[in-house]
């Protein structure tokens, strides 16, 4: 079962704005791009061709690994609006 | 002044709602914030609520509340590349279980109705932008729509607590302090999950699972039986994830494969995927817990014995200590910090600090000797049953032989020492 199988098990109420945000200046000089592989829900995937960062904050399952792994510091971490984001039924 | 309550608790899982029905039975004017719909919507844990500190709280949850199973029987799985040994502690079925597994969307759910009942005033789908502080003192909080009043703010936003570090408690966390757990719901008929655990209606399986996948790093797996599904897991210590370059939920997948595990859930569907952190950091990196007009409890405060496993019971009493605190104090009429240090004084005094300082080393102490606890002995241990079980055309004395030969070299009694010698000295000191 690979993890968009994994998510489409989840039921969302999508924020109109990401909670997450970077500073792709600061991702550029990123060698590990932690973010890539530690995120459960596979938030985080770097873009050669545009050189930044794709952020599917909609897939967010709102643990907070990422704020805490990144190395650069550089995520800006916040919870969705109230009443949104992901909502487990069988946590 | 409008807008204003006696306390008010941010966070409406297993530490503030205590915190809240505590206080309303007290006679307190409690307001319980929650960020989701529905307390719960939010949380997913790996799997049990205690019976004592539960009791505590909710006296009538065994009858009342929608549990699950009674966690009757606790089994270990030691994993190898392809075999296992497995083993369990099952309790006699006439003896009260000390654990429940619940689904924690109803079990929360419920837990605030209850609140609600003893007058809490519950406010969900409310977000915390911020504390309101004043001359050094919290003096009450600013949602995303408006600024509410309160003597005293009881902080349980879980393990990320921004509120906390927002004030200066606790400083960045950091990625040896958590483990990040992902987990699996299986759909499952009850008489298949009785027959495949060996429990019955009125009984319940639950396991850890150590090495196979897992070796080398911080970490576990864990399986519990609900009433019609079941639940699997893991949990990695995130700086092991960042080392080895793993991403959870394949990790999760490389579990679910293992012959030792794969056949309970065969055939089962996935329900939903689920994660979370758990505060790993324990009392070293126990965050300041209090400041005027303010108290932190749970996972906020990182209240968490990962040795045993056990988080929602310290979360409870943790609430429960404060709430207790906060109605002395508002009988005084001071919340200052000096008074409010009365409930790090009594969390001291509890086991939640108690049992804290007794594994305050513990997590660094296993994280050097990971490899032999993860790797080794589940190798070990497979190969001494192997030596017992197997009927091959070799000579016995062969393979006793070969398998003391396999002690020697491994150096596992050798490797066995420091562990043997650190649990003597967790049982000596004072």
């Amino acid at each position: 079962m690979n993890i968009n199988e994994k998510l489409s098990t989840l039921k969302y109420n999508k924020d109109k704005d990401s909670h997450l945000s970077v500073d792709n200046n600061i991702c550029r000089k990123c060698i590990k791009k932690v973010c890539t592989y530690i995120c459960p829900a596979n938030v985080y995937e770097w873009n050669d061709n545009s050189s930044s960062l794709i952020i599917r904050y909609e897939n967010c399952l709102e643990c907070g690994a990422c704020k805490i792994a990144c190395e650069k510091n550089n995520i800006q971490w916040r919870y969705p609006s109230a009443g949104c984001g992901v909502k487990f039924k069988n946590g | 002044m409008e807008n204003k309550t006696e306390v008010i608790v941010i966070g409406a899982g297993p530490s503030g709602v205590s915190a809240a029905i505590v206080l309303a039975r007290a006679g307190k004017k409690v307001l319980l914030i929650e960020r989701a719909d529905n307390a719960g919507d939010k949380n997913m844990f790996g799997g049990e609520i205690y019976t004592k500190q539960t009791l505590e709280i909710f006296p009538n949850f065994i009858k009342e509340a929608p549990i699950e199973r009674p966690l009757t029987e606790q089994g270990f799985f030691l994993i190898n590349n392809e075999d296992s040994v497995k083993f369990s502690y099952k309790i006699s079925p006439e003896k009260e279980a000390d654990s429940y597994s619940v689904i924690r969307s109803k079990w929360d759910r419920w837990c605030v109705q209850e609140a609600q009942k003893a007058g809490v005033i519950f406010a969900p789908k409310t977000l915390v932008k911020e504390l309101i502080v004043e001359n050094d003192k919290v003096i009450g909080i600013q949602t995303e729509l408006e600024k509410y009043y309160s003597d005293i703010v009881i902080i349980a936003d879980g393990v990320n607590s921004l509120l906390a570090k927002q004030i200066g408690l606790r400083k960045e966390i950091s990625d040896c302090d958590v483990t990040v757990n992902v987990k699996e719901v299986y759909k499952l008929n009850k008489e298949k999950i009785e027959d495949r655990f060996n429990i019955d209606e009125k009984s319940g399986y639950a396991a850890k699972i150590l090495g196979g996948p897992l070796k080398n790093m911080f970490s576990i797996g864990f399986m519990f039986t609900n009433k019609e599904t079941l639940t699997l897991g893991v949990g990695i210590s995130l700086d092991d994830l960042k080392r080895l370059e793993k991403k959870p939920y394949e990790l999760l997948e490389e579990i679910k494969k293992h012959p030792s595990v794969s056949n309970y859930i065969k055939g089962a569907e996935v329900i939903e995927y689920s994660s979370h952190m758990i505060p790993e950091g324990g009392y070293n990196k126990m965050p300041k817990l209090y400041k005027a007009g303010v108290m932190v409890v749970g996972d906020a405060a990182m209240l968490v014995n990962n040795v045993h496993f056990e988080g929602t019971n310290l979360a409870m009493l943790s609430g429960k200590i404060a709430a207790e605190v906060a109605t002395e104090a508002l009988n005084s009429g001071d919340y200052s910090e000096k008074f409010l240090a009365l409930y790090d004084k009594k969390l001291r005094e509890s086991i939640v600090i108690k049992d804290l300082i007794t594994h305050k080393d513990t997590v660094s102490f296993l994280k050097k000797h990971i490899k032999t606890i993860t790797e080794l002995y589940p190798e070990i241990a497979c190969e001494m049953f192997k030596v017992v079980t197997s009927a091959s055309n070799e000579p016995k004395k062969i393979i006793y032989r070969r398998f003391f030969m396999k002690l020697i070299k491994s150096g596992v009694i050798f490797k066995s020492i420091p562990l043997g010698l650190f649990a003597i000295r967790k049982c000596l000191e004072k």
